[in-house]
């Protein structure tokens, strides 16, 4: 057949470096007698080495080996690259790049929720530094207002003039209603298949937002959470007492909840949204603990989660926003992970 | 599991070690008696000296709030051409 005799060189091109390394070894005198998988094929070296001795290992893939049959004429040229896309060695590392750049342009898309409450000024810089960070990427996001006084929900339309009102979703409540039920309330609008949760205030950069885009794709992972406490990330604005406080309750909850996460506190997380709202519905608490009881919860259903370092720009110098009423729930709420999870 | 099970185990398996040594004395009776102290204490130890480390080694980050300063004066300009209104009370206080 004429594909097949097509296919053997170019299978032999494919897995050059296989092969070389194949005849190498079976040079070797020490490597002469054994019954190793090389060298059961040895007796044919005078035939072409990779059209004989091609030896299959089992390559771990994300992904299945496409097999559109080779012997359609007319799709000859795109049937090369589509063998290259399951073949390994290097042309496969280069396919697999670009399977995730096709699959990153075409398939995925983000939504941003980004809960607001008196956040009118900060709500516009977030939103123009975000369509500023991510250029070639579909999202859309997600402004769900407690109905602020301030008129957060006029810059919203505004800005819906500006960058377009499918860019943009507006998703207002009456009321302050807490940030579990906000993040629940942006996700039922969601139309993307990844969900970004943010923080408006501006301690959360969206220049990081390609990080995790980008983890995800890396690693298939179905959470990444920014995390403050690594190398590469960190916290400004903080004095001594707020640091210690953040260390204390970091320790203990590592020592008591073996979470698996650096950072637990933290709210710049990308969710698959399937995996949002699984653990969103098994979710009760509120504030600081709602984060924790989140990523707690995710990483005890057996959720890949993978982190990436983000720096945490804390502009509301003075007012910690850790006292000691906050302690306190914080720490019902890890007696409660401690007995529920 | 739930986690506290997971925690009572732990617990557990180490009251049967200290128990076992209890009753056959490899070691002397009165070092056994202590053990569960040297265990709080060490385990306060180790609390302390993670607070200490993680304090010590805080990554901090002012670069980025120069940076941020800076992009919030973009982004003001930018908004502000396209009449987005982003002059307010509010920002006085905040920057």
């Amino acid at each position: 057949m004429a594909t097949e005799a097509a296919h053997g060189p170019l299978r032999c091109l494919l897995d050059g470096s296989l092969s070389a390394f194949d005849s190498d070894v079976r040079r070797r005198p020490y490597h002469r007698n054994c019954g190793c998988a090389l060298h059961r094929a040895g007796a044919c070296s005078n035939v072409l080495p990779c059209s004989s001795s091609h030896i299959s290992y089992p390559i771990h893939r994300s992904w299945s080996p496409l097999s559109i049959s080779a012997s359609d004429p007319a799709a000859s040229s795109p049937c090369v690259a589509i063998r290259l896309a399951g073949d390994p060695g290097i042309v496969g590392l280069m396919s697999k790049q670009m399977k995730e750049q096709l699959e990153r342009e075409e398939k995925n898309k983000y939504s941003i929720i980004i809960p607001t409450y008196n956040e009118r000024l900060n709500i516009a810089l977030v939103i123009y530094l975000i369509f500023k960070h991510l250029r070639d990427v579909d999202f859309e996001v997600i402004v769900v207002d407690d109905g602020s006084p301030d008129g957060t929900q006029d810059i919203v339309r505004q800005l819906q003039h500006v960058y377009g009102e499918d860019r943009i979703l507006l998703r207002a409540r009456p009321k302050k209603l807490g940030l579990g039920t906000a993040y629940y309330h942006g996700l039922k609008h969601a139309s993307g298949n990844f969900v970004i949760i943010m923080d408006a205030d501006l301690s959360h950069h969206p220049k990081y937002i390609p990080s995790f885009i980008r983890k995800q794709l890396e690693t298939g992972a179905s959470i990444v959470t920014g995390t403050r406490y690594v190398s590469g990330g960190g916290v400004h604005g903080w004095n001594l007492m707020r640091k210690l406080t953040s260390r204390g309750a970091n320790v203990l909850a590592h020592t008591l909840l073996w979470p698996g996460v650096s950072d637990l506190t933290g709210s710049f997380r990308l969710y698959r949204k399937s995996v949002l709202e699984d653990v969103i519905t098994s979710c009760v608490s509120k504030g600081y603990v709602f984060q924790m009881e989140m990523i707690v919860r995710a990483s005890r259903k057996g959720y890949h989660i993978e982190e990436v370092p983000i720096s945490f720009v804390d502009r509301v110098y003075g007012s910690s926003k850790l006292g000691g009423s906050e302690i306190m729930e914080y720490l019902k709420g890890l007696i409660y992970l401690l007995f529920t999870t | 599991m739930k986690h506290i099970l997971k925690i009572l185990t732990l617990l557990l398996a180490f009251s049967v070690i200290w128990i076992i040594l209890l009753e056959t004395s490899v070691i002397p009776r009165t070092y056994t008696w202590l053990l569960p102290v040297y265990l709080i204490v060490s385990l306060g130890c180790y609390g302390l000296l993670m607070v200490g480390v993680g304090l010590m080694l805080f990554p901090t980050c002012p670069q980025d709030a120069v940076l941020l300063q800076k992009d919030i004066i973009e982004a003001k300009e930018f908004l502000k051409d396209k009449g987005v209104d982003v002059g307010s009370d509010r920002e006085r206080t905040l920057l």
